[in-house]
């Protein structure tokens, strides 16, 4: 699988496309990229240019129709659903725009169930919840629902939810998107932690490029489902 | 799972708790029907059981009656149904009771009344477990102080006769008042009857070859009073079934046997040869368990008697009502398959609104079994909920409905019955195919909404 050990992503020609009627829409179109463990990537791309539909064939919510995939050394194109679902629970985390807490739930049972389908121990389960949540600052606010904080609150709690596993890798899709400036710069200062005190590999969708320059180390620029270029980040070393 | 299932079911209240009522009412509905099956089938089991018909072989002697075909040359006589037939019988395993049937004519009047105020009546004996018999429901009076004492139980009818009071044509059980009943009790009965005398007679005049000459055997009829204390007053007559004619006056089997009444079996003893001692015309056996019946029928025909009984009978009343229950069952269980529907349109719904909760759970790591596993958790709730709570308002519909049927049977001046009957077996059935049927019906929303892209599901506002 040309995984050199230091690997964490690897695509190689990959393909999805949509049907939308008669036509067919090549969403990732023949995408070749690699991460190394704990790199902070950027994908950037105007809406329609397939940075989503790679983020979740990355994710492994998504299948994709030719081409290689593999992530942290597991080839996600030969998977049936359930190992899948397994990996999903293990080797990655993700945070979305729209943050996607369950409504009904509490932050601490949001923060909580992901460690529920990976059949964590009860009694492991409420520590590493109250962990997550101490990490991203939100110890005070567990027992609130999501309508009762603000939305950077409850991006930080999305962020604790997609910690509480301990994934390698970190998916985030706009997660600054529905933030006002100041709340997404502690956000994403909390993401570039994470990646370097855990080591954790981070792949980013975005559509700001001031964003992702003053984050990530790499920026992969899509279009058509193309991928257009990709260069490293010299003004990061300049941010830090 | 399970506690994810139950948040979700918690979450939308209203319409999982309409949903669970509807099932509620399904298996109510199911339990009902077949509580009163149930229930039914006991009753009429209960009452013919205590008929004394379907615990009962009828044993009669072999070719009792030819008719008037001739006798063939090596006709091998048949076995006698005497003492020693009804000893072999008791030694049957599965047989409580031993009796022989009686029924004469008897001349009957109170004491100090005049003698053209005596009336005709056919007299038959009880055993001591007639006592249990429907008949002795709204029995007046008391039973025999014991088995072979001096003492009758009358009909009502035959004691209006004795009280001279007019006849009541249209319901021969028609009850006497208390007063009526008063004006009998205590009483002494003048029996009088024909008594096969133990003497036995002077042989008639032979004629060469007559088997006469050789066969002594024979009896005297002698005319006989009897004083019989009159014990109780039943209004229909106990174990009607086992016999021929109307037996308006009860004396206890042991004492009635005593009387050496004639007997319709004294003539063919006397006319068959060797068989000139006390022969019975038939002898009922009843045994333990109607189950045993057939049983011991068999044994009784292989010891050379005829036997009857009615547990054919019995049989087909169990198939009727295997087929009234079955029917019952169907119409109860249609309720339970709408609210089943109710229980698809519930979680189809809830897919729809939890479309996006399903997306952010398989975001997190839940597998498709998860999903699925969720819904069912939740059908199978709703479907023990309904279960519980059906098996409950089945029951107390019972109640209300076999209430309701006693104050009427009340009001008619009939006696309470128990018409409804839950058996465990029904509660746990009911519960069980509460759970099935949600199951079953669970199985569409839960494969569709295990089935959902992830991608799309997140994408749903």
């Amino acid at each position: 699988m040309g995984d050199n050990g230091n690997e964490a992503i690897k695509t190689v020609s990959l393909v999805r496309h949509y049907r939308l009627g008669r036509s067919v829409i090549p969403a990732v179109d023949g995408v070749s990229l690699a991460a190394k463990r704990g790199e902070f990537i950027a994908l950037l791309g105007a809406s329609g240019s397939g940075k989503s539909t790679l983020l979740n064939l990355i994710a492994g919510l998504d299948r994709p129709d030719a081409g290689e995939i593999v992530v942290d050394g597991q080839d996600l194109a030969s998977m049936d659903s359930r190992q899948l679902a397994q990996y999903r629970r293990h080797t990655v985390g993700m945070v979305f725009q729209s943050f996607n807490l369950v409504p009904n739930m509490t932050l601490y049972e949001n923060v909580e169930l992901p460690m529920r389908f990976a059949e964590t121990p009860r009694r492991d389960r409420k520590s590493r919840a109250l962990e997550a949540l101490r990490r991203v600052g939100l110890s005070d606010r567990m027992h609130h629902r999501p309508s009762e904080m603000s939305g950077g609150e409850q991006q930080r709690a999305a962020l604790a939810r997609a910690l509480v596993n301990e994934p390698k890798i970190l998916l985030a899709d706009e997660p600054t998107g529905n933030l006002d400036s100041k709340t997404g710069t502690e956000i994403m200062d909390l993401i570039r932690e994470l990646n370097r005190t855990l080591q954790m590999t981070v792949v980013m969708v975005t559509h700001e490029k001031p964003l992702a320059e003053r984050y990530a180390g790499r920026l992969i620029f899509l279009g058509d489902g193309k991928l257009l270029s990709e260069t490293e980040n010299n003004k990061l070393g300049a941010a830090r | 799972m399970v506690e994810l299932a139950g948040r979700n079911l918690r979450e939308a209240g209203l319409r999982n708790s309409l949903t669970t009522l509807g099932i509620g009412v399904g298996v109510a509905s199911l339990v009902a029907m077949l509580s009163l099956g149930i229930g039914l089938q006991q009753f009429f089991n209960r009452q013919l059981g205590r008929s004394g018909l379907f615990d009962s072989i009828f044993v009669t002697q072999r070719q009792e009656f030819r008719g008037s075909r001739p006798q063939p040359a090596d006709l091998t006589p048949p076995k006698p149904l005497d003492d020693s037939a009804r000893k072999a019988f008791e030694g049957i395993t599965g047989v409580d009771e031993v009796y022989p049937y009686f029924s004469a004519v008897g001349e009957f009047r109170l004491e100090g009344s005049k003698p053209d105020e005596s009336h005709f009546s056919i007299v038959g004996g009880l055993p001591p477990s007639a006592r249990g018999s429907e008949a002795f429901d709204d029995f007046q009076g008391e039973f025999y102080s014991g088995d072979n004492v001096a003492e009758v139980i009358i009909l009502a009818d035959f004691g209006r006769l004795l009280l001279n009071l007019p006849p009541e044509p249209a319901n021969s059980d028609a009850k006497l008042t208390p007063e009526q009943v008063k004006q009998l009790l205590g009483k002494n009965l003048v029996f009088r009857y024909a008594q096969r005398s133990a003497e036995t007679a002077a042989p008639a005049p032979a004629a060469a070859g007559d088997a006469a000459a050789t066969d002594s055997s024979g009896f005297n009829i002698v005319r006989k009073d009897q004083n019989l204390r009159i014990m109780g007053v039943v209004n229909s007559e106990p174990y009607r079934g086992l016999r021929q004619g109307r037996t308006s006056v009860l004396l206890p089997n042991a004492f009635a046997e005593g009387l050496n009444m004639i007997q319709p079996g004294d003539v063919r003893s006397l006319i068959r040869p060797g068989q000139g001692g006390k022969v019975y015309s038939s002898i009922v056996v009843r045994v333990t368990k109607s189950k045993k019946v057939p049983e011991v029928e068999d044994q009784i025909k292989k010891l050379g008697y005829n036997a009857f009984s009615i547990v054919d009978a019995s049989r087909n009343l169990t198939l009727a009502f295997t087929f009234l229950d079955l029917f019952l069952g169907i119409f109860g269980s249609l309720a339970l398959a709408v609210a089943s529907l109710g229980i698809v349109n519930t979680l189809v719904m809830a897919i729809l609104e939890r479309r996006r909760e399903i997306g952010i759970m398989k975001a997190l790591g839940a597998s498709d079994g998860d999903v699925k596993w969720i819904f069912f958790v939740e059908a199978g709730s709703m479907g023990v909920l309904g279960g519980g709570l059906g098996v409950a308002l089945g029951w107390l519909i019972g109640r209300v409905i076999n209430f309701g049927t006693n104050v009427y049977m009340h009001r008619h001046d009939l006696r309470s019955q128990d018409f409804w009957y839950v058996p465990l077996w029904l509660i746990l059935g009911a519960l069980a195919f509460s759970v099935l049927v949600s199951w079953v019906a669970g199985m569409y929303p839960a494969s569709r909404a295990a089935k959902l892209d992830p991608v799309e599901a997140l994408r749903h506002d």
